[in-house]
């Protein structure tokens, strides 16, 4: 039973590596290969070389898409990284109710995207909830076109993924701050220190490794974020929020060029990887 | 120095708002469900309580689109994808955890790797093998890519590193083979990873949009959310149907989040930090 040849261990293996292998490994070859060829499902494949990645330099609706995306990490990751840290220490001590906010915090997490994006779509309405507030409160005169006007567009879709995300980070941000030994706080306590400075100089630092994980985990979320798109804007308006994901969806299931959307893929994949090595330094280097 | 109950005061304040922040949007969509046809939904100043509230738009709802089968649907896809992945993951968790073999470390580096790639670079390439296997508009279909996760393999992997190895050698002289020892003596032992992989998958499968957009084209077999999709198109944003419809697709999981509340909050910790 316990010889080194033992068939055993493969079989366990089996169902996991035949299915991981034909829904991740074998598709990641298949998408670099087809991204080579003028693939769409219904001519025969030609070899094209590199031709797609030439066509998507040129493309100013990729390029538009590209910088979408881009804008949305610049904009979310630092959010996403940051506020939930402040969210996690609120609901770190053992407070009467503590876990039911707990509980709230991570209600959006659980909730399909699409529905998400219909909750704020709704909120968004121009005779909506939020422009009623924004009125009412005398901050605007007149409502907000906030899917409507392409300027406001992309940051309206930014704050559902920040409203999404928050929970999820900060229970990432729990799990860490719940690894900080609790006697730094006590010393700290003697020694006259403010609350503001434990946090500045305990607190972050001793952090870094769950902010780490959560840049990366944020960053590659950003890059792929499709439903409340799909759902609020369709890409629009005037493709303001046409990201790098419906860019591709687009191109493959809308316009059957699947050969292309792949190129665009391998491009969206190559950004992923740097993030993830990034991130692997960044953790080596701690260590 | 502030005094300590000011602090505490302080502190319930802070939780007090961002719970207004993260309920308030689902408090209004309920609000707008349970509103009448009457009642003026973009009324200025806006009521959260409706008027005459009524569960007419939740029978429209059901009346007007299949939502009992799209909530069939995503029960049954759920249930047997859940399943079949904490199988298949803690199947191949024990050698990877337990076994000396050839070919070990470049499976596993393989297989975690593989978390790195995100589904929306793969959906081409899944498509057409799914489209070449026959599984458009079938339940297998929407199933299989989430049968096992290498997120699973992974933490269930960990979960049995932590069991001594004495258990399974004292199994093993009593005569009980390798599956027996992982069906009898490690899955017991097991019992939270599970529970946390099995909330994990169930939140990915459930609120899953993509996969399903792409591969099925028969309403038949549309899950939840691709039906409350669809029914926001249909009624070309009627929003007492939508909320209708949305809060329809979040009751089922909000009741699996409050009876297994522990497991999302610290399975979610487990998972991030050891990941």
């Amino acid at each position: 039973m316990l010889n080194r040849n033992s068939l055993t261990p493969y079989l366990f293996l089996i169902p996991a590596c035949a299915i991981i292998g034909a829904f991740v490994l074998y598709p990641m070859l298949h998408a670099i290969a087809a991204s080579l060829t003028d693939y769409n499902m219904i001519t025969e494949s030609r070899f094209v070389g590199l031709d797609n990645y030439a066509q998507l330099a040129e493309d100013p609706f990729f390029w538009n898409a590209l910088q979408n995306t881009l804008l949305y990490l610049v904009i979310v990751v630092p959010v996403l990284v940051i506020a939930p840290i402040f969210l996690a220490i609120l609901v770190n001590r053992s407070l009467p109710g503590i876990k039911l906010f707990r509980a709230i915090f991570y209600l959006p997490v659980i909730t399909s995207l699409v529905v998400t994006g219909l909750i704020w779509k709704w909120l968004y309405e121009e005779q909506g909830l939020l422009n009623y507030f924004l009125m009412a409160t005398g901050i605007t005169d007149d409502p907000v076109a906030f899917l409507t006007d392409p300027a406001n567009a992309l940051f309206s879709v930014m704050a559902v993924t920040i409203w999404t995300g928050m929970g999820y980070y900060m229970v990432i941000y729990l799990a860490g701050l719940q690894s900080i030994p609790r006697d730094l706080y006590e010393a700290a306590e003697v020694e006259g220190i403010s609350k503001f400075k434990q946090t500045l100089y305990i607190t972050i630092p001793l952090l870094k490794p769950s902010i780490a994980v959560v840049s990366v985990m944020s960053s590659i979320a950003a890059m792929k974020v499709f439903e409340e798109i799909y759902v609020m804007t369709q890409g629009g308006p005037l493709d303001a929020t046409k990201t790098l994901v419906y860019f591709i969806y687009q191109s493959a299931f809308e316009e059957f060029e699947m050969g292309y959307a792949s190129a665009a893929g391998v491009v969206l994949f190559l950004m992923t990887l740097c993030f993830s090595l990034i991130n692997l330094f960044m953790l080596r280097k701690d260590k | 120095m502030k005094h300590p109950a000011f602090a505490v005061l302080n502190r319930y304040l802070g939780l007090l708002l961002m719970a207004v922040v993260t309920i308030g949007p689902f408090l209004w969509l309920l609000s707008t469900a349970l509103k009448s046809g009457d009642e003026n939904i973009f009324q200025y100043p806006p009521s959260l309580l409706p008027e005459d509230p009524t569960l007419d738009n939740f029978w429209r709802v059901i009346e007007s689109q299949p939502f009992m089968l799209y909530l069939k649907n995503s029960v049954l896809v759920a249930i047997l994808s859940v399943t079949a992945n904490l199988i298949f993951a803690s199947l191949a968790a024990y050698p990877l955890a337990r076994m000396e073999f050839k070919g070990k470390n470049l499976i596993f580096i393989v297989l975690l790797s593989s978390m790195m790639i995100p589904f929306q670079l793969l959906m081409i390439p899944v498509y057409s093998i799914a489209i070449s296997l026959g599984l458009q508009n079938s339940y297998l279909g929407l199933i299989l890519p989430h049968a096992c996760s290498a997120f699973g393999v992974f933490l269930m992997r960990q979960a049995f590193l932590g069991i001594p190895r004495a258990l399974e050698e004292a199994a093993m002289v009593e005569g009980l083979n390798r599956l027996q020892i992982w069906w009898h003596i490690l899955l017991p032992l097991v019992k939270p990873s599970l529970a946390t992989l099995a909330v994990f998958s169930f939140i990915a499968v459930w609120g899953d949009f993509l996969w399903p957009l792409i591969i099925l084209d028969d309403p038949g077999y549309y899950t939840l959310p691709l039906g409350v999709n669809r029914l926001a198109n249909t009624f070309s944003m009627d929003w007492r149907l939508v909320a209708a419809g949305a809060i329809f697709s979040i009751v089922p999981i909000l009741i699996v989040f409050i009876f297994s509340q522990k497991y999302f909050i610290e399975g979610a910790m487990k998972g991030s930090v050891k990941g």
